[in-house]
């Protein structure tokens, strides 16, 4: 059977473009005025999966959680090379923090039947907690390789991976399936294909059919809708240009363990912390008041 | 995310003001691939909609990709070893991010894999990679090559070759220039004979070849032992084999990425491409009009990048209490720089939508072959439009390599010791920028090329066209009459002069042909700037800038050749001598 490469991937505020309004009064991000990315290390993890499929063969199905408009960073795998792409979205998965998000979709890749390989980002931008993939290993009950930088072989019932431990690296051998969670420094992340993107640009959800045909026309009744949507639907299905749409009840499981109830974090206090210069020291030109300073600095703990 | 073709308001101002409808429609033959490719586009909008997307995608590699490598290609260049070129790494990992997103193939049909652009969105493409690294687009601007083998070869020969290009997995060369023949290409010597097979081989050398390294070489060879001019010659398609040998790789001035090469073939086999005897004079002409565009694109992405260096630190840089783009001298030198990048764009863009039209209708008459009226009315047509184009070419490919040199050159001087150094990288676009009016002919041959079109009447007559239109637009902006009077006077003076040049004998018209296609040239852009005025403000004021400059430059041109002033021709002797000492 050829192998089966699922990867994660997040919609994120762009958190590099911070502008004036990034963040709201309460501290927290204000995503309306950030434009929505694919996160940074989600795409290191596709163009791992990629061209792991170039070297070894296989399938790549991208999965993401997020509102309907996360749709888009599914148009922008396949352009890259995704073979399947779901959307699991679900007013119900609202507010999950790491816990609830990594159960959902433990139980999504579930749902896919068999993986060899589920990939993702070490960590997202926009919340740096690096749990998500971690966790949803445990659920699944299968071993987990963060940091990794490369896979430098993949047999049947096998993978060695080069993983980065800060100071230097390992390679690491264990057996399949596994996840793996990518750094930024795995690869260089491929740009759209041309071809792909022209096909592509055209898949859809159901939801962005329907709301495109309301758009259109606001007065059509909801029967009218429906009939119509069904009709372009199929036909997006015959090009394969259908991105699926999941949700709860698609993926099964216990309602409490989703979303906000399936989530036990919360936010106490957001501390805003400014780093300013209050003063400034002038070293004297003499030898020894440069290995003084050194001293002094790593004595407050600023380098060591 | 940086993009160079999102951040270029005036490449985006042409792409969302030009009628690509039009090209959409002669581009894709009645949308007849819709069915047949996933990725073909279904409707006009569709197909402008790709344009965008697809020049999107090759801006924000240029920017993230290509241009942060520019420095080291330029300091470590290819190398040469045993015969055999290597391409730097960076050169190397450009190609394969291009290829991977189906770059190569630009303008190829989608049966061969390509992606049927337009010419027009690949002359924006050109530029848009040439921004980022000029050397590189003499592997991306090659693809003339294998659209070269789609115009004229047979079936067999693009089944089997063109596909390798689409995906990048082969790039090609064309080789042309040998020591004895540079611009004079009907001098080609390298031999073509046929074996006792019957199989054609090629013996001899070539100079100067771009991508010479590359695995397929399109050769001008001489064919017709007997026949020494250029019909004795014909193009053969090569395949890189023990039988070509790299013997040199130059080393240059600029563009060091893009490896010219010396080759010697070794009875190399070859296939023949299309006829005998029509080598030189349709298939190189062809091809060398294509590249002459891609030369006038790459030309506009290294003036852009020296452009934009000069920009920004004229605006950070301060003496004498301001900044120095406050300064007029400093002032004037970018307002020139900023308005003859663009009208050099007006130019070359044009030149593209005319050579697009123009392709479609020859097409369209090949197809129509059952249909004998409708067939020879589109090759009337196309008749007409090859020779508009065949004017606009030159005249692109020489303005915009001239503008090119003296954009880098006033770069250089706003950065002024700065821009000396190789702490900034204008010194290096000065450098790539020499190159653009010698290759795929100099400026002086452009000129030859353009002033017969001058002369003879193919430029009034687009110029009584361009002027017709812009009179029913009159009555909603007040300010196109005065202007249009403004391009007739310089349409008197161009008369005048071109009347006079004529009337001398002696190679007098040779002699002032260059100030001649100057002013017919600048009466083009004029018209094209008022077109653009219509959709935009800041454009008008370019318009009025570049109208009210050119005209004064126009009447001083005119005076020049009216004065029978030609001492480099009488008294070149005296003046200069042999410098030859017995």
């Amino acid at each position: 059977m050829p192998y089966h490469y699922v990867v994660l991937a997040k919609q994120v505020p762009d958190t590099k473009r911070v502008t004036g309004n990034a963040m709201k009064e309460d501290g927290t991000v204000n995503r309306a005025a950030l434009p929505a990315i694919y996160n940074p290390e989600d795409l290191n993890a596709l163009e791992l999966a990629i061209t792991l499929k170039e070297t070894y063969g296989g399938r790549i199905t991208v999965i993401t959680m997020g509102p309907p408009a996360a749709a888009e960073i599914l148009r922008e795998a396949y352009y890259r090379g995704a073979d399947r792409c779901i959307l699991l979205t679900d007013r119900r998965l609202a507010a999950s923090d790491t816990l609830a998000t990594s159960f959902a979709l433990s139980e999504a890749i579930r749902k896919l039947g068999h993986s060899d390989i589920v990939l993702c980002g070490r960590q997202a931008i926009d919340g740096d907690t690096a749990q998500v993939g971690p966790q949803t290993a445990e659920k699944l009950g299968i071993d987990q390789i963060s940091y990794v930088e490369a896979v430098t072989d993949l047999s049947k019932s096998s993978f060695t991976a080069r993983r980065n431990i800060g100071n230097g690296f390992e390679i690491v051998e264990g057996p399949l399936p596994v996840l793996l969670t990518v750094t930024a420094s795995a690869n260089e992340p491929r740009y759209a294909s041309a071809k792909r993107l022209m096909k592509y640009k055209k898949a859809r959800t159901q939801f962005e059919v329907v709301k495109a045909i309301k758009d259109r026309n606001p007065a059509a009744t909801d029967e009218s809708v429906k009939l119509e949507a069904k009709t372009i639907i199929d036909e997006l299905a015959c090009r394969g240009l259908v991105i699926e749409e999941w949700n709860v009840d698609t993926i099964g499981g216990k309602a409490e363990r989703f979303g906000l109830a399936g989530s036990p974090t919360q936010v106490v206090n957001i501390e805003s912390v400014v780093l300013v210069g209050r003063e400034y020291k002038q070293v004297k030109e003499h030898e020894g008041a440069l290995s003084e300073l050194v001293e002094e600095l790593k004595k407050e703990y600023i380098i060591g | 995310m940086a993009n160079f073709f999102k951040d270029n308001p005036d490449i985006v101002f042409n792409f969302e003001t030009m009628d690509l409808a039009e090209i959409a429609r002669w581009q894709e033959d009645n949308f007849a691939d819709k069915g047949k490719f996933d990725y073909a586009p279904q409707d006009e909008k569709d197909a402008i909609d790709n344009y965008r997307r697809v020049l999107e995608i090759v801006g924000e590699i240029a920017a993230e990709y290509i241009a942060p490598r520019g420095e080291a290609v330029d300091i470590e260049g290819n190398t040469l070893k045993d015969c055999r070129v290597t391409y730097n790494k960076a050169v190397k990992e450009n190609l394969a991010q291009l290829s991977r997103s189906d770059l190569m193939g630009f303008t190829l049909p989608r049966r061969f894999e390509g992606l049927n652009m337009p010419n027009l969105v690949y002359t924006m493409a050109v530029e848009i990679v040439s921004r980022a690294d000029a050397s590189l687009m003499n592997l991306f601007g090659l693809q003339g090559i294998a659209e070269t083998i789609n115009a004229f070869a047979s079936e067999e020969i693009k089944a089997k070759y063109l596909p390798p290009f689409s995906r990048g997995e082969v790039t090609g060369a064309m080789a042309l220039t040998e020591p004895d023949a540079g611009s004079d290409l009907q001098k080609v010597q390298l031999k073509a004979f046929q074996d006792d097979k019957g199989e054609w081989r090629l013996r001899g050398v070539k100079r100067f070849i771009t991508n010479g390294c590359g695995e397929i070489l399109l050769v001008l060879a001489r064919s017709e032992e007997n026949e020494q001019g250029g019909l004795g010659l014909s193009l053969f398609l090569c395949e890189r084999s023990k039988h070509v040998i790299v013997r040199h790789l130059e080393n240059k001035l600029g563009i060091h990425g893009s490896p010219t090469c010396e080759l010697q073939f070794n009875d190399a086999p070859c296939l023949l491409i299309g006829e005998r005897r029509r080598g030189l004079i349709t298939y190189v002409m062809a091809l060398m009009n294509g590249a002459r565009i891609g030369i006038a694109g790459q030309s506009l992405g290294i003036a852009q990048a020296a452009f934009e260096k000069a920009r920004e630190y004229a605006h950070s840089r301060e003496q004498f209490g301001v900044s120095i783009n406050r300064l007029p001298a400093v002032s004037e030198l970018l307002s020139e720089m900023c308005v003859s990048i663009e009208a050099a764009r007006a130019l070359t863009y044009e030149t593209s939508r005319v050579v697009d039209i123009l392709i479609g209708m020859m097409r369209k008459s090949e197809s129509a072959a059952g249909d004998k009226e409708a067939a020879l009315s589109f090759a009337k047509d196309a008749k007409q439009l090859s020779r508009l184009a065949s004017l606009l070419t030159p005249m692109s490919k020489y303005y915009s390599s001239e503008m090119c040199n003296q954009v880098a050159s006033s770069a250089l001087q706003v950065l002024g010791g700065s821009g000396y150094m190789k702490d900034y990288p204008v010194e290096r676009y000065f450098r790539d920028a020499r190159i653009t009016n010698i290759y795929e002919g100099t400026s002086q041959l452009q000129v030859v090329a353009a002033i017969k079109g001058v002369t003879s009447g193919v430029a009034e007559k687009r110029y009584l066209e361009l002027e017709a239109g812009l009179s029913k637009l009159s009555k909603d902006f007040d300010w196109m009459e005065p202007m249009l009077a403004c391009l007739k006077e310089t349409r008197r003076i161009l008369a005048e002069a071109v009347n006079f040049a004529k009337s001398k004998a002696g190679g007098y018209l040779d002699l002032y042909a260059r100030d001649i296609v100057d002013i017919a040239i600048d009466i083009f852009i004029g018209y094209f700037f008022l077109k653009q005025a219509t959709r935009s403000e800041r454009k008008l004021s370019i318009a009025k800038r570049f109208i009210s400059k050119m005209i004064v430059r126009s009447k001083m041109k005119r005076d020049l050749i009216l004065s029978g002033e030609e001492s480099s021709i009488q008294a070149f002797d005296e003046i200069v001598g042999t410098g030859v000492t017995s």
